[in-house]
């Protein structure tokens, strides 16, 4: 076994134990560490399949971006976790049936069509960056638009779902305080004086 | 030496794991949202071994596309999960009955 054999079964192994801890532990916030642990190994893998932009991009949306909004969520929700227990030991048998039956058949097919070999190692100064980004600019520049608008509108979906307009705060309408003018405030009256004459 | 099929039945196996967690947390919609994240990382497995070993960039760009849209998704995702938990203070879906679904 080489070392890049030794390598990949490392990652896997942690990658598949991360991934039996979080759909098994208790505690959500634990659950989502392991999916954090599960991404980074996976980044991994990646960077060995020559693909170091992807897996970079995977620490830093995933890991970075994603991972914490999830922990956000977790932490700000009072969660009744006894409740969230409830039918886990049910649904154990059929759960493992499922999956092992699944995995088992897709690694079948797998294993039988696919024993294709490693091509040979990229020169050392190739740039998987360069490569993604040359084509990703030319090729694909409609569906990466499509990707940016597809994110505002995710931007703009989750901030008008969380909006939340109280009443009865006194909290200061800025545009009306703009449009303040002198008439509105000032009132010039003419009378006489009253002082003593 | 690694071939395909290793990276594809890793794939695999961390697809049926995020099944299985469909399965056993039935009740709570976070660990349920975080189990498709799961699938989708296997999809994107598949897609970045397939891209290097068949020597192709396409499969690469569609990773890119699919982690956009994941992003988007968790995040309206999680924002009705807020939202949920605002307005009926609980995430158990046996509690999500309105729509008498």
């Amino acid at each position: 076994m080489n070392f890049e054999a030794f390598l990949f079964y490392f990652f896997a192994a942690i990658v598949v134990g991360a991934a039996v801890a979080m759909i098994t532990v208790r505690n959500p916030v634990h659950a989502a560490l392991f999916l954090v642990l599960t991404f980074f190994t996976s980044a991994a893998l990646w960077i060995m399949l020559e693909a170091e932009f992807l897996g970079i991009v995977l620490v830093l949306v995933y890991v970075g971006a994603v991972m914490v909004l999830f922990l956000f969520v977790v932490m700000m929700l009072d969660i009744n976790l006894t409740r969230m227990r409830e039918g886990f030991m049910r649904f154990l048998p059929v759960g493992i049936l499922v999956a092992v039956a699944m995995a088992t058949v897709m690694s079948l097919v797998v294993v039988r069509h696919f024993r294709v070999d490693a091509p040979e190692r990229a020169a050392a100064d190739y740039s998987n960056t360069e490569a993604l980004g040359r084509i990703l600019y030319t090729e694909y520049v409609y569906p990466f638009e499509i990707a940016a608008v597809i994110l505002l509108v995710a931007i703009i979906a989750a901030i008008a779902l969380t909006l939340r307009r109280r009443p009865g705060t006194k909290a200061i309408d800025p545009a009306k305080q703009v449009r303040v003018s002198r008439e509105g405030r000032v009132r010039m009256v003419d009378m006489k004086s009253e002082g003593k004459s | 030496m690694i071939s395909l099929a290793h990276y594809l039945v890793l794939g695999a196996i961390l697809f049926s794991l995020g099944i299985a967690g469909i399965f056993l947390n039935r009740k709570n919609v976070i660990i349920l949202l975080m189990s498709i994240e799961l699938m989708l990382l296997a999809v994107n497995m598949n897609f970045v071994a397939f891209s290097h070993f068949s020597g192709d960039m396409a499969g690469q760009v569609f990773v890119f596309f699919i982690l956009t849209v994941a992003a988007a998704e968790a995040a309206i995702g999680l924002a009705i999960l807020t939202l949920l938990f605002r307005n009926r203070q609980t995430i158990n879906v046996q509690d999500l009955d309105e729509m008498k679904g």
